[in-house]
């Protein structure tokens, strides 16, 4: 189906105009920056109204198939959303999970049954999901997971724990990755998929307080929970091969996914803005040389970072290291993420040392942001884990 | 792809051998090699078809410049092409019915800006033009010219009148001894000191424009090439001695102490690279104000991160790097040169600030 400039345009107006009109603006509270930082009620009731919001008035999942509650059309409507969206900086899409990697998955693979059951209660918030993969003692061994789905009758039996459950006590559904059989060819070999309902017994969502003194995800706990057998998605053994192809999805490899802004997550744009209002021995902080060469420094480093996406598009110009540039981005952007947080602060002068709250400049989410920062510098891999990839598979030096 | 032919030519032609047997030469380059870089057309890349030119653009020069940096090899490419830029950019037609055509097919010409305080300021000068029927009576001095001995021409800065000027004096207009050989922290090049003093020109040989700002640009974006691609050869000379030298019974690549640095040195790299792309890219289209502000990021990110590298090869080779034989030297070398060549990391950094943060 093509669709005319002229009518993508007028699309664009529509989408930017009904924004404006219903942008829920301030709550009065310190917002997450992304799923994965929602700590309190008042924040996922905010946000949860604020999806439902958007795809009843038709801007959520706008390609997805129409019949599972999607809106039929062609992506280029959603993408336009999105954009308009995160130039609006109106809050973002709390059922990431749901929306972004089990909705995709479930279309690309489930059953008619599992799309009708599940599409239309991701996009409209009513069911959150969650998800299971790493656990505490594996923590980027995902292969070596060790929480346990025995069959009984028409049920599996759940027992083991997952860790960094986000939104798991919000949540109906969680992707759980568990293992079915211990005498496979390899570790593998023996692990199941499941869509698994988080309200049965014996499941157990524990929040963990962050280093922030907020809540913003769990250990869940499987106290011999029973699930029905139906659960299971494809056949036992392929949890693998189906939570491989969830982390494309998560790491946005592959298309599908339902749209909308994902992350309000501050950029380097941000902390120049800062900066600009910011004093230091009351004058504008950027007089002060030493601040605008280490702001100087940083929308280098920014920019260095933005210019490698294109980059990598084109062969010749990758052609020496030509994983150089895709692996090492996750430890570019999460460092450079954390320094400008830490720099952030320092532009506060003594109020650098308030924390979240309604003196702190900004209500405290450079504060905030700093500790949360962490987060991506540890999950999916530390950064020190990181640069052992990247010096052995990139540069090919010897294992540490 | 001229990529792959340069990458060809700079690696046969440049073994890091023949750049050391070089050094101990009083030219950096033969004349045979010379020769061969006029064949393949690369004298004539920037100048326009309508003299004698191949008419293409000053960002063509990237990967050949960035292959030249990868193998330490020296001609005076870059310094012809800066010339014939400052021509085509500022000359009148005269001098550039004379001098374009014969730089396309190999007459070396170089351009003479610095001064010996060093300024980065081009306007800043302290060598002096003065006027008597239609000549110009020159004074003071010029520094750091690079192939200046070698050179059929060389392009001048001076402070005529209280206005900066370009000027170009013949080979056969400069005296005896007033070129001197002077002692520079990169061994591979060869630059002079050019005393002005007693030399007289012809009023024709000024430039129409002053385009201190076009020679600028053009060298700070072949500064650029010639510092990723030294970046990237040092990389591999690091990662090569990490690989094969052992110490405690391990290969020293081994230890995270210098793994993740060197990593560092892999992403600085790719920065680099990404940033001098980035102002190539847009060299034709982008105004004046985006161009400058690529130019002067990739400067200030290749002066700091390739000296860096430089410094880090020396200190991971241990002791070995500390002696001459070391290739680490020529490289660390090669970065601190082209660092304080058109402003350091801090200088640009100090250019940028207006036109990021105000």
């Amino acid at each position: 189906m093509s669709v005319s400039e002229q009518e993508l345009k007028e699309f664009r107006e529509e989408v930017s105009a009904w924004l404006k009109e219903n942008n829920p603006g301030d709550p009065g509270f310190l917002l997450p920056e992304s799923f994965m930082e929602v700590g309190t009620d008042e924040q996922f009731e905010y946000l949860r109204d604020w999806q439902s919001k958007v795809y009843h008035a038709g801007y959520l999942g706008m390609a997805w198939p129409a019949e599972y509650g999607g809106g039929g059309k062609p992506q280029v409507f959603q993408d336009i959303v999105t954009q308009e969206m995160a130039r609006q900086r109106v809050p973002f899409m709390t059922n990431t999970i749901g929306l972004n990697w089990a909705g995709p998955l479930i279309l690309s693979r489930g059953t008619e049954d599992e799309k009708k059951k599940y599409i239309k209660g991701i996009l409209s918030a009513e069911d959150i999901w969650c998800q299971g993969f790493s656990e505490p003692d594996h923590g980027s061994d995902l292969g070596n997971a060790q929480t346990r789905a025995v069959r009984d009758g028409d049920d599996y039996i759940i027992s083991g724990s997952k860790i960094w459950t986000s939104l798991g006590t919000y949540a109906r559904y969680m992707i759980l990755l568990a293992r079915t059989s211990t005498d496979g060819p390899n570790k593998y070999a023996g692990l199941s998929f499941f869509l698994s309902p988080m309200k049965v017994e014996g499941v157990d969502p524990v929040p963990i307080k962050k280093l922030t003194s907020e809540y913003g995800f769990c250990q869940t706990y499987f106290n011999d929970a029973r699930i029905p057998g139906t659960c299971i998605m494809g056949k036992e053994g392929e949890g693998w091969q189906i939570a491989m192809e969830t982390l494309m999805y998560e790491r946005g490899a592959t298309g599908g996914q339902a749209g909308g802004l994902a992350a309000m997550d501050l950029n380097i744009n941000d902390v120049l803005e800062l900066a600009k209002r910011s004093t230091r021995n009351g004058k504008p902080a950027l007089e002060d040389p030493l601040i605008r060469d280490r702001m100087v420094q940083f929308l280098i480093e920014a920019k260095g970072n933005a210019l490698m996406i294109p980059r990598t598009r084109i062969t010749a110009l990758n052609s020496e290291r030509p994983m150089a540039v895709a692996m090492s981005g996750k430890l570019r952007g999460t460092e450079l993420k954390r320094r400008f947080c830490q720099f952030a602060l320092s532009l506060q002068a003594a109020n650098g040392g308030r924390f979240v709250g309604p003196q702190a400049i900004d209500g405290g989410k450079w504060q905030r942001s700093y500790f949360n920062s962490f987060s991506a510098t540890i999950g999916g891999g530390t950064s020190q884990v990181q640069r052992n990839i990247v010096g052995e598979r990139v540069l090919g030096l010897p294992k540490s | 792809m001229l990529l792959d032919t340069a990458m060809d030519f700079c690696s046969t032609h440049s073994p890091v051998t023949s750049v050391r047997t070089r050094i101990e030469e009083e030219s950096d380059f033969s004349d045979d090699l010379w020769r061969q870089v006029i064949d393949l057309g690369w004298t004539a890349i920037i100048i326009p078809e309508s003299y004698a030119g191949l008419g293409l653009s000053m960002t063509d020069l990237v990967p050949i410049v960035e292959s030249m940096g990868r193998n330490l090899m020296t001609t005076p490419l870059v310094s012809s092409t800066l010339a014939a830029h400052a021509l085509i950019e500022g000359g009148s037609e005269e001098q550039k019915n004379t001098w374009l055509p014969r730089i396309a097919q190999g007459a070396i010409a170089t351009i003479a800006l610095a001064e010996a305080e060093g300024s980065w300021n081009l306007k800043q000068l302290t060598s002096f033009g003065t006027r008597t029927n239609g000549k110009v009576q020159l004074s003071g001095s010029k520094n750091l010219v690079e192939n200046a001995a070698a050179a059929d021409v060389i392009l001048i800065s001076i402070n005529l009148e209280g206005e900066p000027v370009l000027a170009l004096i013949e080979k056969s207009l400069i005296p005896d001894g007033a070129l001197t050989r002077e002692i520079i922290i990169d061994e591979t090049r060869r630059a002079y000191q050019l005393d002005l003093d007693g030399i007289i020109i012809d009023e024709s040989m000024l430039l129409a424009s002053c385009c201190l700002k076009q020679i600028e640009y053009a060298t700070l974006l072949l500064l650029c090439a010639e510092m990723a691609g030294g970046h990237a050869a040092v990389l591999n000379v690091i990662v090569e001695y990490l690989n094969t030298r052992k110490q405690f019974d391990r290969y020293i690549g081994s230890y995270q102490a210098l793994k993740h640095p060197t990593v560092q040195i892999l992403i600085d790299m790719e920065a680099s690279r990404s940033h001098l792309y980035h102002a190539a890219t847009i060299w034709n289209t982008a105004t004046e104000d985006e161009l400058e502000i690529a130019l002067r990021m990739a400067k200030a990110h290749a002066s700091e991160s390739f000296a860096h590298a430089g410094d880090r090869a020396v200190q991971f080779h241990g002791g070995f790097g500390f002696t001459y034989e070391c290739d680490a030297q020529l490289f660390l070398r090669r970065a601190l040169w082209c660092q304080y060549q058109f402003g350091d990391e801090k200088y640009h950094r100090q250019l940028l600030a207006p036109l990021l943060l105000d």
